[in-house]
């Protein structure tokens, strides 16, 4: 990951920091131009919760690059806020289950090579 | 003067565990020998995505929300470690940025072997004390080296303890009554740059590094504040294995059960910079009001910071807003085999990339 798009991100990555539409109040993380439920330009900002519920998940057995498996990768339903694509740390296949209760918690995402920078954000862990 | 002292505590401790057998069982050592010797039965692993970073927000995140203060005003931050993830490039910009206290905040990391936690204590207590800034938040944190088969590898831990300093009295849980620092060069032990492992002195680092200091901190701290060890509910020495910390606590005339509630590191072993700082929380999950703590650190190199608090009858108030250290110690514990510790710390050259 380039450090422009990594620190572009951090917001959103470090402190869960998105918008809600000001018109329909639909919940994003990052936030966006326009909301796609009612098309509205007009966001405010919001931090979402660092708790949530396991809306459904798979295992990574063949990461990218920079990443190493297997892994549980979930998305994640943020209690008030929306979905979020991201790992469950410190889980076997075996120990999630669809509805589990998680807390976010801030960890390493990846680093580029073993020179480059380290990117961190959040992940969830089993409640 | 104004009273000032901690007004928010809180801690990471990864969820891994090796024990000590298993790590013996590899190097064909006698694990009764360190179980006996050294009272360690076993010891934290961070995970792969787990740093010394990581854990300081985790740990700080709890510190803040104990304070109930607004991030923002948060006017210092200091990460003590010996395991900062960046060679250039601070700890404590991560830090900052994850709790919200950017821009307006003043930030170094901070090194002294195991001692680089109380450091940071130590600085920030002195800029609210001299009102320069409204809240400080110091953290110690770990993620410890041991070369693979040394007696080192037996020890060398994982973990994080942040505290929030503040000058509110309203807010104050631990009222900071007084430090002391004690300090020579001593050459116990010492990573060079580029070095992946340190290198220590063997018992070298006992009696002419550990015990002198941590005795001459506890001592002149002692005698600083006009006190005597039947004067503290609690006390917490730097603990690098099981057995140093009991010793100087009976060299110095503690009773074992002053020093039991913030003795984590026979489960815990041994977090570094993050290990005295640790044994706070641990104290502080458990203190009432008006109960004395002494708190000493270790910092090989070699130097030991003092520390003198009385908690206030606002910490029952906070003690369970966040996980609790022994809570963490105790619970949804991992136990790894030696190959996967090995390869979460990295133990395992692998190809270039």
């Amino acid at each position: 990951m380039q450090p422009q798009k990594y620190w572009r991100e951090i917001p959103a990555r470090y402190r869960l920091e998105g918008g809600r539409c000001k018109k329909c109040r639909k919940a994003f993380l990052p936030s966006r131009l326009v909301c796609d439920a009612c098309g509205s330009r007009e966001f405010e900002k919001a931090r979402f919760t660092g708790t949530g519920t396991v809306h459904s998940f798979t295992m990574i057995h063949t990461p990218p690059s920079g990443y190493s498996g297997p892994y549980v990768l979930a998305i994640v339903e943020l209690d008030g806020g929306p979905k979020l694509t991201m790992q469950i740390a410190d889980c076997g296949a075996d120990e999630a289950k669809i509805g589990d209760k998680v807390r976010v918690e801030f960890r390493k995402l990846t680093q580029v090579g073993d020179a480059g920078v380290l990117c961190y954000g959040y992940k969830a862990v089993l409640v | 003067m104004a009273k000032i002292g901690i007004i928010g505590y809180g801690s990471c401790i990864p969820r891994n565990r090796i024990k000590v057998e298993e790590i013996a069982k590899v190097w064909g050592a006698d694990a009764e020998s360190f179980k006996r010797g050294l009272l360690l039965e076993e010891k934290s692993v961070p995970s792969p995505d787990q740093d010394t970073i990581t854990m300081a927000v985790e740990a700080s995140r709890r510190a803040v929300l104990r304070a109930g203060i607004d991030p923002a005003k948060i006017g210092a931050l200091y990460v003590g470690s010996e395991s900062h993830p960046y060679a250039v490039k601070p700890s404590g910009t991560v830090l900052a940025e994850a709790l919200g206290a950017t821009p307006e905040c003043h930030t170094a990391d901070l090194e002294f072997a195991c001692k680089a936690g109380t450091e940071a204590m130590y600085i920030c207590s002195q800029l609210v004390k001299a009102g320069s800034v409204p809240y400080a938040l110091a953290v110690g944190a770990d993620t410890s080296q041991g070369a693979p088969g040394d007696a080192l590898e037996y020890s060398a831990a994982a973990g994080a303890a942040a505290f929030v300093f503040g000058s509110e009295e309203d807010k104050i849980v631990a009222e900071l009554v007084d430090t002391y620092a004690f300090m020579t060069d001593t050459p116990d032990f010492w990573r060079r740059e580029h070095m992946h492992y340190p290198r220590h002195g063997g018992r070298f680092t006992g009696e002419p590094a550990f015990f002198k200091h941590v005795c001459g901190a506890a001592r002149g701290m002692m005698a600083k504040t006009k006190t005597q060890p039947s004067d503290f509910r609690y006390v917490v020495f730097h603990q690098p294995n099981g057995k140093f910390p009991l010793r100087a606590g009976q060299m110095l005339g503690f009773k074992k059960e002053q020093i039991l509630t913030g003795w984590l590191v026979n489960r815990l072993g041994n977090t570094y910079s993050g290990a005295s700082p640790l044994g706070l929380t641990a104290v502080l999950d458990e203190a009432q009001a008006g109960d004395r703590i002494l708190v000493v650190s270790f910092g090989s190199g070699a130097g030991s910071d003092g520390f003198v608090f009385q908690a206030t009858g606002r910490l029952a108030s906070v003690q369970k807003l966040a996980a609790g250290t022994r809570e963490q110690l105790d619970n949804k514990k991992r136990y790894l085999d030696y190959g996967t510790y090995a390869r979460y710390r990295g133990k395992i050259r692998m190809a270039e990339k």
